[in-house]
């Protein structure tokens, strides 16, 4: 894999721009961007379950960062926080 | 000095006034071994996002307590052992504090910074980045 490729698959993952490509047309996003950053949060709690609970979809998985638009160093602190959060039963491991 | 944070649920069929003397139990295990308690916060009774022991709802308390981390060992081996204690977690958060308060110190000394910078400059600059003012500058000069 040449350094170009994976240059192009970093940048796909934090939902900057989509698509592309073959069709010739491109759609350009607006680039989502980090609600924590524009909160300016310095720590996230575990026990906020209503905050956590935005990030985690109907399965009980947490939203990858791709979708959501946050930063990775607030994606790191969320992760910790989720997990944080589930052991608590603060939020659920799965749902079915 | 190390700053813990103990959760611990405490099963629903308890009564107010035992989870009252469980709370002081734990915290005089923690004080007892030489540390402090910092913050006690009863969360009250919240729904479990899944059943433990097939309770479905708990206590939540929150213990905040500064020490070496030696009356952590024993305060786990207590809630281990009582039965009205259905789960608890200890995170320690003293080095999350400190980033999370040096990270407020930066963004303070750098508002100050760019606020002064403000200052000094022509009465004018709306856009924060300067990259427009050299473009314009450069065109003066080829003329």
């Amino acid at each position: 894999m040449s350094s170009e490729q994976r240059d192009q698959g970093r940048r796909d993952d934090r939902g900057g721009r989509q698509g592309g490509g073959q069709g010739g047309r491109r759609f350009i996003r607006p680039r989502k961007s980090c609600r924590f950053c524009a909160d300016k949060v310095d720590y996230i709690d575990y026990k906020d379950g209503r905050l956590l609970g935005s990030y985690i979809p109907e399965r009980g998985k947490i939203l990858p960062r791709r979708i959501s638009g946050t930063c990775a160093p607030h994606q790191r602190m969320l992760a910790s926080a989720i997990k944080r959060a589930r052991n608590a039963a603060i939020l659920p491991f799965t749902t079915d | 000095m190390r700053v813990y944070e103990v959760l611990f649920i405490v099963a629903p069929n308890v009564e107010e006034s035992d989870i009252e003397t469980l709370v002081t139990q734990l915290s005089d295990v923690a004080t007892n071994q030489g540390a402090s308690i910092a913050k006690v916060d009863r969360m009250g009774r919240r729904k479990l996002a899944y059943p433990i022991q097939k309770f479905n709802d708990g206590h939540y308390v929150v213990l905040t307590i500064e020490g070496s981390g030696a009356e952590i060992a024993e305060l786990e081996r207590r809630m281990r052992v009582t039965d009205a204690v259905i789960r608890y977690i200890t995170i320690r958060i003293d080095e999350d504090l400190k980033r999370a308060e040096k990270f407020r110190v930066r963004r303070a000394a750098r508002a100050a910074a760019t606020a002064g910078r403000r200052r000094s400059r022509r009465p004018e600059p709306v856009l924060p980045i300067g990259v427009e003012d050299e473009e314009g500058e450069e065109e003066e000069a080829e003329l």
